[in-house]
């Protein structure tokens, strides 16, 4: 018993350790030329441009519960007129990375898991290999480029539409006028609020295009290997993303006083 | 005057997959223009063999010469030029599906060549003609039948005119007539281009057709090599046996 957990613990140590290794080198090679510009420029139609809808109709829907739930605390304090500026710093600066981050992670990461796993069991990898093409650079470095950039576009998606679904229902409440709710929404919000939280989604997006690929390249056991790698990689990427959330937020708390203070 | 290098050298190669051991010091050469023919039962390592010329597969001991230079040992530079003269129809045909069938054959060219865009798709329009497939250029891979896929697999393996050309079992699951095209085909490309080809198959026919010579493989060494006619007659019954239950007689 003892030794098969062992054997476990060893395993997964080495797993770590192969994924940092490939994640160091896709960092190395992201920033090394020359660069797959049209496989990049397909990834980020495919993983970016693709996901919108997904994004804004979560945000839409998100800001709409928020400013609801946002409301009712503030009406106790009799502070609802600060609910617009409340709901939009709130999004701003976690709710709309971190939900965006989790969406992406589910869509982009099941995605690229799935898609590079069935390129491993059918010997597409090889194909490409065989053909003279560094695998690597075309399939990963494109994907993490592609992610890298698409995700703060994302998440600036999901924090727009958020805001505007908090004027939905803030609407339907009290009636305020959309430039109203507007104004009062971006009033306190600073580029330190703004800046630091989307940037920190390049960092999600790295995570979730870099655990997805090693998944995916790393399939065995066919068809059901392709499933398992896509799972997998929604669970990974999504525990990794909210963990590296945590230190990130201390982080920018550290870096930017501003963004972070009460 | 000594005779010309070999196209492809291996030199008593070995290679295990954790506690199962593929190959065992398995040499063999094949001389330039000339076509050899890999048999054997299942799971004897003539895939891995084949994989092991193109540098898919880094052997755990030996040496794999591909035109004098040592593939085994080569950086990810100098074995992706190596590989720009070689041609590989895996045996799934691996074909790209987030591409067209005209696309897969069109991406060597791409990536390997200055043509115009022009010039590249009458050059992958002229290759799949030749394996029958020139109708089927805008279609997509999950569209094809599998002998279908595997001869656009062989079209998008000649785009570059390689020097050698790697064949995985390009008649497996397919009708004796397509069959016999693809043979024809491989015939006519090492006759009137020279190429030299390694082919990986389990049909005694196209072996016939095509082979100059023959190597029957068994856990990992060459059991016996030569011609047809005389693997019929060697001294090691399975062999004989294969090739009788293979239509060799």
């Amino acid at each position: 018993m003892l030794q098969r957990i062992l054997t476990a613990i060893v395993s997964l140590l080495a797993q770590v350790g192969e994924g940092v290794v490939f994640a160091v080198r896709a960092i190395r090679e992201c920033v090394r030329p020359p660069f797959e510009l049209g496989e990049i420029g397909r990834q980020i139609y495919e993983l970016g441009w693709r996901s919108a809808p997904l994004i804004g109709a979560s945000g839409l829907a998100v800001g709409t519960v928020l400013s609801m739930h946002t409301r009712a605390s503030l009406e106790r304090f009799g502070a609802e007129a600060l609910m617009p500026s409340a709901l939009a710093l709130a999004l701003v600066r976690e709710t709309g990375p971190l939900t965006a981050g989790l969406l992406l992670s589910g869509r982009v990461g099941a995605g690229i898991g799935a898609e590079l796993g069935a390129m491993k069991v059918t010997e597409q990898i090889d194909a490409l290999e065989a053909t003279a093409v560094d695998s690597f650079r075309f399939l990963v470095v494109t994907r993490v480029i592609a992610c890298v950039i698409a995700f703060p576009i994302l998440t600036t998606l999901m924090n727009f539409m958020g805001i505007l679904g908090g004027y939905v229902a803030e609407h339907f409440v009290s009636g305020m006028s959309f430039r109203l709710y507007f104004q009062s929404s971006f009033q306190y919000i600073e580029f330190a609020d703004y800046i630091p939280a989307t940037i920190k989604t390049m960092v999600f997006g790295f995570i979730v295009a870099t655990t997805a690929s090693y998944l995916g390249v790393n399939t065995t056991s066919g068809t059901e290997g392709v499933g398992r790698a896509a799972t997998r990689s929604v669970v990974v990427a999504s525990v990794l993303l909210i963990v590296v959330n945590v230190l990130l937020v201390r982080l920018i708390g550290f870096l930017f006083p501003a963004g972070a203070g009460p | 005057m000594s005779a010309p290098p070999p196209a492809v050298r291996l030199d008593r190669v070995s290679k295990a997959f954790g506690s199962f051991r593929v190959l065992h010091e398995l040499s063999l050469e094949v001389p330039v223009g000339h076509c050899a023919v890999i048999l054997g039962r299942s799971g004897t390592g003539k895939s891995v063999t084949l994989k092991h010329i193109v540098g898919l597969i880094k052997p755990d001991s030996g040496r794999v010469f591909v035109e004098e230079e040592e593939v085994s040992k080569m950086e990810a530079r100098d074995l992706a030029r190596a590989r720009k003269r070689i041609g590989f129809l895996f045996q799934s045909a691996a074909l790209f599906d987030s591409i067209t069938v005209g696309e897969n054959v069109m991406f060597p060219l791409r990536r390997h060549t200055d043509l115009p865009e022009g010039e590249m798709r009458t050059r992958a329009r002229t290759k799949l003609a030749q394996v029958g497939l020139d109708r089927d250029f805008d279609k997509m891979p999950a569209e094809l039948s599998g002998g279908m896929r595997k001869r656009a697999g062989l079209a998008r393996a000649m785009a570059l005119d390689p020097s050698i050309l790697l064949v995985d079992e390009p008649s497996a699951g397919l009708d004796p007539i397509t069959s016999g095209e693809i043979d024809r085909l491989l015939l006519g490309l090492k006759q009137e281009t020279g190429t030299t080809i390694v082919l990986v198959t389990h049909h005694m026919m196209s072996a016939r057709t095509l082979g100059d010579e023959l190597i029957f493989i068994d856990g990992g060494r060459v059991l016996a090599r030569g011609t047809a006619e005389s693997l019929e007659r060697s001294a090691h019954a399975m062999v004989r046996q294969f090739l009788e239950t293979q239509g060799g007689g």
